[in-house]
């Protein structure tokens, strides 16, 4: 079975890159307490808050600018809740 | 992949390639969300502390961690490892026990500052002094959290607690310069802000051998900042970004903090003294010779 | 549970001329300790000071610590490494002690605390004895739980309840008190050690299951949770806190209630299997003397002397205090004919409670009190023994307490 495309596997998410992002963020809402560590911390800016809330009543991050993601994990160091890690994008690949 | 999960990026061949978590392993996920409020900075430093403990390449059923009571004694019950959440106080003695009867095991004592240094302060400089081969991680954010912000042996002189509401005058105590005179062989102090000089700093201390003590300045917005007026998690995040003054090697009776001020971080003691049990070893063999039997301690019986 | 037998290296068979500190220190050696802690405090100091001369050259340490609360704590670290440990003190000492025979207590770690009483309240008599700690070694920590405790009355029985107590520790997984008196500990004889493969050990109840399987407080039928020991892949927990099955801090009335329930009860449906007593002359007694440790060699002698003025006295004597032996106690209250009940011990009236509670005033039940600094007279206790065999109501002992006040 051929690998699916980006677009297949998360349409909305992922805008057509202009480039090729080299990370990529993983949030897990329900453990997010929007404390915003990891949008101030960020070395490219790259986050920000969600308008959404989560279960829990609180806006949690998202990027705004995906192709400027790193992966390099800063917003998993400062996450008090560990609710969102980053990855390069060589560590995505399937072994 | 859960719903409640998100994934952005583009990483390459799907989002359901994203290795996990590096920490997930490290953490009792059934127990997440933690206790922890909003912008509260101990889950910083847990996060700081799983990444150490991964890189140290430890063997993890080697490794426990003892904690006292309060917000960060609450730290031993989230992390996937032999775990002891023991008295007000009294995880250092309790660690020592433990070190002492299975020396294998690396015990990492993970407490706050009133837990250590107030209700415990006797016992921390006692096993400093004998420098039991103890990881000393002391969450120091200035007052008691768990019951309601009170004067802590830390509060800065004219910070507000809710046992000093006007006004600290009591002067604090300076927590590298104690450490350091007990006997210590190594002494850091870092800040939430600072966490990859922290996750570095635990690794080190994770390999060295003797009691080592790392002091992380902590925020506590709900009670600490939130009566001092001093906003945010975050707010506080800028404060230490923005005051924290890296000085390694700095004399640590230089390091006291005052109200806001500027905070000394950095490694001050990095020094080499045998521990409690090579200094155990070498007088019993001396005393003892072939009658010393060494110190493994075993439940003796027989089947 | 399958016994086995003490290693030899820590038994000291034969017959030697030991004092009850002595004798206790050899007790936990027999048993397997090889880890105490503790704080210097006269009469109980003796015990670890044999302790760190012997354990050296058997594979192990003493440890001592900055106060009573690091020493009762630190001997519960290394319980939780793999240690049998136990830590001794005296009447201050054992104050400072409560807070961790209740975290012992509710994380079911199986410990020793040996308690060699003198004079008290605070620093009272140091080097002289007292029985007045009774009471707090059964409610000292804050909260419900069930301890056990035993009262030898000689350097032997020093020696035979301190592996008891062991034993007991390792069945129940409950926090275990020998509470001594200082007349017991300094006083010397003849103490008889067997060999090691006549003395029972009750092994740790280590777990069998795999970590996958394993919950640290999943209690067997017989309410007792299996343990595991830090360093072996099992990745549990442990917390003071209210806890569910797998240790995890869980404060809500039903967790409370299940826990706290079965911490009672898997001492208190034993309690009769418990029971340990010695009983001289009960068989026709109209009068049943109470006493332990030193205070039951006093009354040992009242009952013959009262025998020899023609009054059927008999002597029963707990040698395990805490669970108290209710059954008997029971039996022995609605014998027919029975003029009643003596308590003599080295305090104002302690276990004297619990007899009255269980008698319940089916017959008098006279308090011989002493408040300690040395054992009673035989006198003294005879003139109870003969005062309650006539029917009249007050011990001699109690009007000599109210007439030092008048």
């Amino acid at each position: 079975m051929s690998e699916p495309s980006v677009n297949e596997a998360k349409p909305s998410q992922v805008p057509p890159p202009a480039r090729k992002a080299r990370g990529a963020i993983h949030v897990t809402r329900n453990r997010c307490k929007g404390c915003g560590f990891c949008i101030a911390f960020c070395p490219p800016k790259v986050l920000e808050f969600s308008e959404e809330f989560s279960e829990q009543g609180y806006h949690f991050p998202r990027l705004k600018n995906p192709d400027g993601c790193t992966g390099c994990d800063l917003c998993g160091l400062y996450c008090p809740d560990f609710a969102i890690y980053g990855v390069m994008q060589k560590y995505g690949k399937k072994q | 992949m859960s719903e409640e999960q998100m994934i952005a990026g583009t990483p390459e061949g799907g989002a359901e390639c994203l290795p996990p978590n590096p920490v997930e392993g490290f953490l009792r996920s059934e127990r997440m969300p933690h206790i922890w409020c909003p912008g509260c900075g101990i889950g910083t430093t847990v996060n700081c502390f799983a990444r150490a403990l991964l890189q140290s390449k430890l063997d993890l059923n080697k490794v426990a961690v003892v904690s006292g009571i309060g917000c960060t004694g609450r730290v031993a019950g989230y992390v996937n490892l032999d775990s002891f959440h023991t008295t007000h106080g009294r995880a250092i003695p309790f660690a020592t026990g433990m070190k002492l009867a299975n020396p294998d095991l690396t015990v990492v004592v993970y407490s706050g500052d009133g837990d250590l240094i107030s209700i415990g302060g006797n016992h921390f400089i006692h096993a400093a002094r004998r420098n039991v081969d103890l990881k000393i991680i002391c969450i120091n954010n200035f007052t008691y959290g768990m019951t309601g912000g009170q004067l802590a042996p830390t509060t800065p002189v004219t910070a507000i607690s809710s046992t000093t509401p006007y006004g600290c005058y009591e002067q604090p105590f300076n927590l590298p310069n104690l450490a350091e005179s007990a006997g210590a062989v190594y002494v850091a102090r870092w800040t939430t802000y600072h966490v990859r000089q922290l996750t570095h700093s635990i690794g080190e201390a994770l390999r060295k051998k003797g009691f080592s003590f790392i002091e992380i300045v902590s925020q506590c917005p709900t009670l600490y900042e939130r009566r001092n007026k001093l906003g945010d998690g975050l707010d506080m995040m800028e404060y230490f970004k923005e005051s924290s003054v890296v000085k390694h090697g700095a004399a640590t009776k230089e390091a006291g903090i005052g109200f806001q001020g500027p905070i000394t971080v950095g490694k001050f003691v990095d020094i080499e003294r045998p521990t409690f049990l090579d200094l155990m070893d070498k007088q019993m063999t001396r005393t003892l010779d072939a009658h010393y039997t060494g110190s493994v301690v075993e439940d003796h019986v027989r089947g | 549970m399958k016994l086995a037998h003490a290693d030899p290296a820590g038994v000291l068979t034969g017959t030697h001329f030991l004092d009850g500190d002595q004798a206790c220190c050899e007790g936990a050696l027999a048993a397997g300790s090889r880890f105490a802690a503790g704080y210097p405090i006269t009469p109980s100091t003796e015990i670890v000071e044999r302790f760190s001369q012997r354990v050296p050259q058997i594979g192990g340490m003493f440890l001592q610590m900055e106060d009573e609360l690091a020493a009762s704590i630190a001997i519960q670290g290394a319980v939780w490494a793999g240690a049998k440990s136990f830590t001794v003190t005296s009447g201050p000492g054992f104050s400072l002690m409560m807070e961790h025979i209740g975290y012992a207590a509710m994380t079911e770690t199986p410990c020793v605390f040996v308690d060699v009483q003198r004079g008290g309240p605070s620093t009272g008599l140091p080097t002289l004895p007292a029985q007045a700690d009774m009471m707090q070694a059964r409610w000292g920590s804050h909260g419900d739980y069930q301890i056990i405790a035993l009262c030898p009355s000689s350097p032997q029985e020093c020696f035979d309840l301190t592996v008891h107590a062991f034993n007991l520790s390792e069945q129940f997984r409950v926090p275990v008190l020998v509470m001594m008196d200082e007349v017991v500990g300094h006083m010397t004889e003849k103490v008889v050690i067997p060999p090691a493969e006549q003395i029972e050990i009750y092994p740790r109840r280590y777990t069998t299951l795999p970590p996958n399987e394993y919950q640290a407080f999943q209690a067997e039928d017989d309410l007792v949770p299996q343990f595991a020991r830090a360093g072996e892949g099992y990745h549990f927990h442990v917390t003071g806190l209210t806890h569910d099955e797998h240790g995890y801090p869980a404060m809500n009335v039903e967790t409370q209630h299940r826990l706290v329930a079965r911490l009672m009860e898997k001492i208190r449906r034993n309690a009769e299997a418990l029971a340990r007593n010695e009983e001289y002359r009960l068989d026709d007694a109209d009068v049943v003397v109470i006493a332990y440790g030193i205070t039951a060699r006093v009354a040992m002698r009242a009952v013959q002397m009262a025998r020899e003025r023609g009054v059927r006295a008999g002597l029963l004597r707990p040698q395990v205090i805490w669970p108290f032996p209710e059954k008997r106690l029971r039996e022995l209250a609605e014998r027919n004919g029975l003029a009643g009940f003596v308590v003599a011990e080295m305090n104002c009236g302690q276990v004297c409670y619990e007899v009255e509670r269980l008698v319940a005033g089916r017959v008098p039940v006279l308090l011989e009190p002493h408040t300690g600094g040395t054992v009673h007279k035989p006198e003294q206790i005879l003139d109870a023994i003969l005062k309650c065999s006539a029917g009249l109501q007050a011990g001699t002992g109690t009007q000599a307490l109210q007439e030092v006040t008048r």
